[in-house]
């Protein structure tokens, strides 16, 4: 205000008018300035939101192939199934690792040696033996013969092949030795090396080995616990929603219940974490690490969420609503139920979905709870010990193996995924859905 | 019956029940519906409520008793020399009857044991029995105990109301419910932790190092509970955050909301929405892999030693995700600001920038003040960057170069992983929550209130 200021006192030579247009040209560069700095904010903002999701999709999109290696392999009659009686629990049993290994020394004869032999056979990938197996048990009169059969590769080759791994540098500190990238662009020279798409990361629950670890085991457990989640805090939010916006009397104890919801809102949800490791495991004995212990961590976090969702919905109808059904003999339930409520909905259901892509994308809590647990097996219901996919995220972001590095981008993206539907259909329901009186 | 099955056979009683209580009241009324005190359809709810509310009261209470019980009964049918051992061992004990039970151990198995198992798995089932007619007795018995009561002058709709009413009261409790159960959970451990630990060695206690040792010549493992490192490097990584979040954050609100043509404020503010909806665990990512080596090498190249879990790294990650909140919370408070406020500004001849830095914001201060402290809270209790990003070793620094831990980063460091519940390890996590949770009680209330005031202050 200086230069206004001035103006005002101003001295009594200059006419104020000229006072003003000296400090014109002054002021309007601040202006610019000023202006320049809110567009730069803005501008830096967003640069900040391209460069998370170009970091990101550019670590991540090669997750989505996964290399395979062409083997002929003779299916050894000798070594599957010795007498001969396709007896599938002697097929389960079988040496298949023989197999891939016979048919990978018959490609490189010069192999002698048994570390060098040792180095040839981890070019394969440690569940290749199991898909083998899936494939004899599938179609047994494979046995005895010889097929091409694409074997995927393990994690170091992955990298090499994607250009994700050096080849330079001393061979001491690199994953990948000199004689396996020479056996490597020997099978990539054969036209025995082909990328295509990962299934395994769809398909599949968690590993130690990253060409076999996916997503699906992670996908299931944050379906279950988003489940838990929807099917608890959905009633009880509208429920409590209901109560404090149309019934709730106002005194002390409905205040202290709004005092309560608005804090539990700006609460970390990390102490909610602590909370159900303290009431729900430790208290109730609920099963560790399940969806059902998760779910009820989130529906506590979330119901703040839905409350102030939904009470801000069915303030938004207008009261003329409420006369009209009162004035025509409903009792104020009925007026709730059947006219108020219906109006509401959209606007409480936008709350609630919003409310449910943050329980999908919160870890803090679960960490607490014990799913962070390494867990293989694809969870079938609701007790079962489970990971969700941002605690997945979380254990992979941490493992050493750099092929980890690209399948923690990977499930980012298909997490980031879910959450830009859920947030679009939000966005959907409000735009088509909403009224304006 | 197992309960998923005897709860959807509930389930199909009530529903049996509505049509009951429906067809009675309407023969009743023998055919004049207009006699009867509510509608039919309300005598059908209640006496769906008494088939089905009674009887799943049963199967909770059941459930939550049913365990204990159980396994009171099986310890002290146990032998003798088994029972009679001391609490802690009886507890490893009853895992291992319940281990056998499920059939998740291979191997030896003490006969002794093996008996308990299948004990425990006998009464089980008789326990399962047993709910399932208890249940459906009183499921059914409810419904007739309706059934009996309609009448024509039976005020079906007021029950019915009265009890939606109890569940609606019941459902917005919880949120108090809630708020008591954190303080409760967190305030007795960390009574018990406090029992080890002088509390003001906790909170004035300069050393943080939890890792109790487990023989007496281990080395490093002294066991250490002072939470000041802590605290100052919780606060350093806020400040940091802050010093990202709440100019970039301002300033966008502020052309937002004053400079921004319509069509503009409509693409750029949803698109900085975005970055308020992306989960942390992405933001720690994202600062583990690119900021955090990227500030490390900054810093080699100027001739910095810098850490490479600095103290930077996470908080100019954790600024970017609070940039949003700021934004948005200011952007309300700004366009709370009348507009009269304005056209004096300009009447005086004051430019658009001075009318926004000398009337607009000083009259939204307190607005913005109280979003800060929001986004101060937010900042102090968000955990998965810092776990992710920041280091886990305690350091009194005030360098942001350096590596400090925080709060939560501790509080989960303590709680994953293989743990006994009892040790002062664990329940130090406790005691860093209840720090936390009072800490960012104590913002958000400030907040509220100074935001409250404001908010009244112009309607």
């Amino acid at each position: 205000m200086n230069e206004i200021c001035e103006i005002s006192g101003g001295s009594s030579s200059d006419r104020t008018i000229d006072v003003v247009h000296a400090s014109l040209v002054k002021r309007r560069q601040a202006e610019k300035r000023f202006r320049l700095y809110g567009l730069l904010s803005i501008v830096v903002g967003l640069c900040f939101l391209v460069l998370l999701f170009g970091s990101i999709i550019a670590r991540g999109y090669t997750a989505f192939q996964q290399t395979s290696i062409a083997l002929d392999v003779y299916f050894d009659p000798q070594l599957i199934d010795p007498d001969g009686r396709r007896d599938p629990s002697a097929l389960m049993e079988a040496d298949y690792d023989r197999l891939l290994k016979n048919a990978l020394s018959s490609m490189f004869l010069d192999v002698k040696e048994r570390q060098a032999k040792r180095a040839l056979y981890s070019l394969l990938s440690a569940g290749a033996s199991y898909d083998l197996r899936d494939l004899v048990l599938a179609n047994p009169e494979l046995i005895g013969k010889t097929q091409k059969v694409w074997i995927s590769a393990d994690d170091d080759t992955d990298m090499l092949v994607k250009g994700q791994l050096g080849r330079t540098g001393a061979e001491g500190e690199r994953r990948i030795k000199d004689n396996q990238i020479a056996w490597i662009d020997k099978l990539e020279a054969d036209g025995r090396i082909k990328k295509s798409f990962n299934t395994a990361f769809f398909t599949s629950g968690d590993s130690r080995e990253p060409e076999l670890a996916g997503i699906w085991g992670a996908v299931m457990g944050s379906l279950f616990t988003l489940l838990v989640t929807l099917s608890l805090s959905l009633p009880i939010g509208m429920a409590a929603a209901i109560y404090l916006e149309e019934f709730a009397p106002r005194n002390r104890w409905t205040d202290l219940i709004e005092v309560n919801i608005n804090n539990l809102a700006a609460v970390p949800s990390i102490v909610f974490g602590l909370l159900g490791l303290a009431v729900f495991i430790n208290f109730f004995g609920l099963p560790r690490s399940s969806p059902l212990v998760g779910g009820l961590v989130l529906t506590l976090m979330t119901l703040p969420v839905i409350i102030i969702a939904g009470r801000s919905a069915l303030k938004a109808v207008p009261p003329s609503v409420r006369e009209a059904a009162l004035g025509v003999g409903a009792s104020p339930m009925q007026m709730v139920f059947h006219h108020v409520l219906p109006l509401a909905v959209p606007g409480m259901m936008t709350g609630a979905i919003i409310g449910m892509a943050r329980a999908l994308g919160e870890s803090a809590p679960l960490l607490m709870i014990g799913m962070v647990a390494f867990i293989v097996d694809v969870p079938q219901s609701i007790m079962e010990p489970s990971t969700v996919l941002p605690v997945q995220i979380y254990l992979w972001a941490d493992s050493p193996e750099r092929a980890f590095v690209e399948r923690t981008s990977a499930a980012i993206m298909v997490l980031l995924v879910f959450l830009i539907f859920m947030n679009g259909l939000a966005v959907y329901i409000r735009k088509r859905f909403e009224r304006r009186w | 019956m197992q309960k998923s099955t005897l709860l959807f056979l509930l389930v199909l009683l009530s529903a049996a029940a509505y049509h009951i209580g429906r067809r009675r009241s309407l023969q009743v009324a023998g055919g004049t519906v207009r006699s009867l005190h509510s509608l039919p359809s309300y005598y059908g709810y209640y006496a769906a409520l008494w088939c089905g509310i009674p009887a799943l009261l049963v199967l909770f209470l059941w459930t939550a008793f049913e365990n204990s019980i159980v396994i009171q009964l099986v310890v002290s049918a146990l032998p003798e020399e088994l029972s009679s051992a001391p609490p802690d061992r009886i507890g490893l004990l009853v895992n291992d009857i319940r281990n056998v039970a499920s059939g998740a151990v291979a191997g030896e198995i003490e006969p002794a044991v093996e008996a308990a198992a299948n004990h425990y798995l006998r009464l089980k089932d008789t326990s399962n029995r047993l709910l399932s007619v208890l249940a459906t007795f009183v499921a059914i018995t409810g419904a007739a105990y309706a059934r009996q009561r309609i009448s024509k002058e039976h005020r079906a709709r007021n029950h019915v109301e009265k009890s939606i009413t109890v569940f609606l009261i019941v459902c917005s409790t919880l949120a108090v419910f809630t708020t008591i159960g954190i303080v409760l959970s967190v305030l007795f451990e960390s009574i018990r932790f406090f029992k080890e630990v002088p509390i003001t060695e906790f909170l004035f206690g300069l050393d943080w190092s939890p890792q109790m040792a487990i023989r007496e010549d281990q080395v490093g493992s002294s066991g250490a509970f002072g939470a000041v490192p802590l605290f100052v490097g919780t606060l350093l990584i806020s400040l940091i955050a802050m010093m990202v979040a709440v100019p970039v954050g301002l300033l966008s609100a502020i052309y937002l909301s004053e400079y921004a043509s319509p069509r503009f404020r409509a693409t750029a503010k949803p698109l900085l929405e975005i970055l308020a909806g992306i989960p942390t665990v992405v933001y720690g990512f994202f600062a583990a892999l690119v900021v955090a080596p990227f500030v490390r090498d900054l810093g080699v190249r100027i001739g910095l030693d810098v850490s490479s879990e600095s103290a930077l790294a996470a908080g100019l990650v954790m600024g970017i995700m609070i940039i949003p909140f700021v934004s948005s919370l200011s952007d309300d408070f700004i366009n709370a600001v009348p507009q009269s406020l304005r056209d004096g500004a300009y009447a005086l001849g004051a430019t658009q920038s001075e009318t926004i830095r000398q009337v607009i914001i000083p009259a939204a201060l307190p607005g913005i003040v109280g979003g800060v402290l929001l986004a101060v809270s937010r900042a102090i209790g968000e955990t998965m960057i810092v776990v992710m990003a920041a280091g886990l070793t305690a350091n009194l620094t005030a360098n942001p170069l350096a590596a400090v831990t925080t709060v939560t980063t501790q509080i989960v460091t303590l709680l994953v992983g293989d743990q006994e519940f009892d040790s002062p390890k664990t329940l130090a996590a406790f005691a860093l929550g209840l720090v936390l949770f009072l800490a960012t009680l104590a913002l958000n209330i400030i907040a509220l209130h100074i935001v409250r005031k404001y908010r009244e202050q112009y309607e």
